[in-house]
């Protein structure tokens, strides 16, 4: 049985595919956050150097390989809007960024009250810090532009290619900043020398499955309103009653 | 369980917590956010038709 | 008109670009005394001891370089986009990717050389040793095409849009931030009396990677922003 997947690009069929979908991603999401929440709270034990604190990598870990996965992503859907003309494409992009850059927060923010009581300093520049910093402005700059332009097509693809350079970029500011921080001598955030008891790995694995769904089901959610918004002009999308 | 001691985090609960606390704010607002925007977009599209209906 | 050689072509753009900016010279000069005076802010800031103004010259003027390009920036394609020439040399059957190079490197010449020669007077406010200084210089030099060659990219995105200078920084800071990193970084080396011979091996494959990417990247970008 050949399924036409060419069927599902156009804006009119995907709108109704995603709206079945989001709840597919959303609950095992939750579920996955609930599982993770409890090994890695009540199963997983106390760090024998950093005591407590270091349950925040539960979280600060997943959405720092979230946000980098999710530029990618976004890259990749802006490339295939640019290369393929499709409109669909390019709206996943957008639909992917602020979900992308707000995991680049969300790393920054538990990365910092992490190194708080490990480091005594709310900010270390560390290597993969300052890394996931640069990766916010991207997404940032990647959101004022669509923002700035008016013609949705000249966004479409002006931002299209900025995410293209910057994904070419990513590798090469990371490995520059890599240098810079072993250079000066700056802390690594790293774990107290011994490999992780097999209940952390689990639980960051669990989160991270977690993360990752939550972030499809919000980027579908997100597309959604992106299609009402942009094709408001056409038939199908006058039809729509919920 | 000893709650007291879980919430208490051996000192650490700021940091625990205001991390935890802030992802779960990010992930409401984030949900909180793209529930209204779909809300102004259908909105938006009943405006339309409605002035669409009105020709 | 006969067709032209690339390099023909490409003498041809930068020429024009030298002689409308020296019409202009006002716009050149400002770029110059903005830098001059971000490098001076830092002392003014931070305090007069010689000896932390040592450690943090090379740092200070590679920033103030960053934002002084940054600011010129939209100059690049501006005058040409408003008064239709952008058009016509969209239009015309010649590479549009050795005219945007030809821009880039007028650009450059404009507000990147003048930066790389203003640095030793710079440096020694800053009571920089003279070997340190000469490192400064030749990173600049490596360093202040690559970016006139990202800001170019820059540029030609936001072509026409509000917001000017900034959103352009906005979206080019990050990019630069290798160039700056082993820019200032080579100063520091040989502060330290290390050798700065992987900071510059890295500035200049940056700037061959810049060269043979950006001027096609950039003729593209014009073409998506002027659709």
């Amino acid at each position: 049985m050949a399924i036409n997947w060419f069927k599902y690009s156009a804006p009119s069929t995907f709108y109704g595919l995603a709206g079945k979908l989001i709840p597919w991603f959303a609950w095992p999401a939750a579920i996955l956050f609930g599982i993770g929440f409890y090994i890695g709270f009540f199963v997983a034990p106390t760090d024998a150097v950093q005591s407590e604190a270091y349950r925040i990598i539960f979280i600060h870990v997943p959405a720092s390989i979230l946000s980098m996965f999710i530029y990618l992503i976004m890259a990749g859907y802006a490339a295939l809007g640019l290369i393929f003309k499709t409109r669909l494409s390019a709206m996943m992009a957008s639909a992917l960024a602020p979900t992308g850059a707000l995991f680049a927060f969300i790393s920054l923010w538990t990365g910092a009250l992490w190194g708080k009581p490990m480091w005594g300093a709310w900010w270390v520049w560390d290597a993969r810090l300052t890394s996931e910093l640069i990766l916010l402005f991207l997404y940032l700059g990647f959101i004022a532009l669509q923002a700035s332009i008016e013609d949705p097509r000249r966004a479409d693809r002006a931002s299209a290619l900025l995410a293209i350079i910057g994904s070419v970029n990513v590798p090469i500011i990371y490995y520059s900043v890599q240098w810079w921080n072993t250079l000066h001598q700056g802390s690594t955030i790293k774990f107290s020398g011994t490999s992780m008891h097999v209940a952390m790995q689990q639980s960051m694995f669990i989160m991270l499955v977690a993360c990752w769904l939550y972030a499809i089901a919000i980027a579908l959610a997100r597309v959604r309103s992106i299609i009402l918004e942009r094709e408001s002009n056409t038939q199908w999308v006058k039809e729509v009653r919920e | 369980m000893n709650w007291s001691e879980f919430f208490a985090m051996n000192g650490y609960a700021f940091y625990v917590w205001g991390s935890y606390g802030l992802t779960l704010l990010v992930f409401l607002s984030e949900i909180a956010t793209v529930r209204h925007r779909r809300k102004l977009a259908l909105r938006q599209l009943r405006l339309i038709n409605e002035s669409g209906d009105a020709e | 008109m006969n067709r032209l050689s690339l390099i023909s072509l490409l003498w041809l753009v930068i020429r024009r670009d030298l002689l409308l900016a020296m019409r202009r010279r006002a716009d050149v000069l400002t770029t110059l005394i903005f830098f001059v005076m971000v490098v001076s802010l830092f002392p003014l800031g931070v305090g007069p001891e010689a000896e932390m103004l040592r450690k943090m010259a090379g740092g200070v003027l590679w920033v103030a370089a960053l934002l002084s390009s940054m600011l010129s920036l939209p100059r690049m394609f501006a005058a040409d986009h408003l008064d239709g020439t952008l058009e016509q040399m969209m239009l015309a059957p010649q590479s549009l990717t050795v005219m945007v190079l030809g821009k880039i490197t007028a650009h450059w010449m404009l507000s990147g050389l003048p930066l790389v020669l203003i640095a030793p007077v710079l440096g020694l406010q800053f009571d920089m040793p003279v070997a340190a200084i000469l490192t400064l210089m030749l990173a600049l030099l490596l360093g202040t095409p690559v970016l006139s060659m990202i800001g170019a990219v820059g540029a030609a995105l936001t072509l026409g849009l509000r917001g000017g200078g900034v959103l352009v920084s906005l979206l080019v800071l990050p990019l630069t931030i290798p160039v700056l990193i082993f820019g200032a970084g080579a100063v520091e080396a040989v502060n330290s009396g290390l050798d700065a011979v992987s900071n510059f091996a890295l500035l200049g494959a940056f700037l061959l990677f810049a060269l043979v990417f950006t001027p096609f990247v950039a003729a593209q970008a014009l073409r998506i922003s002027m659709e």
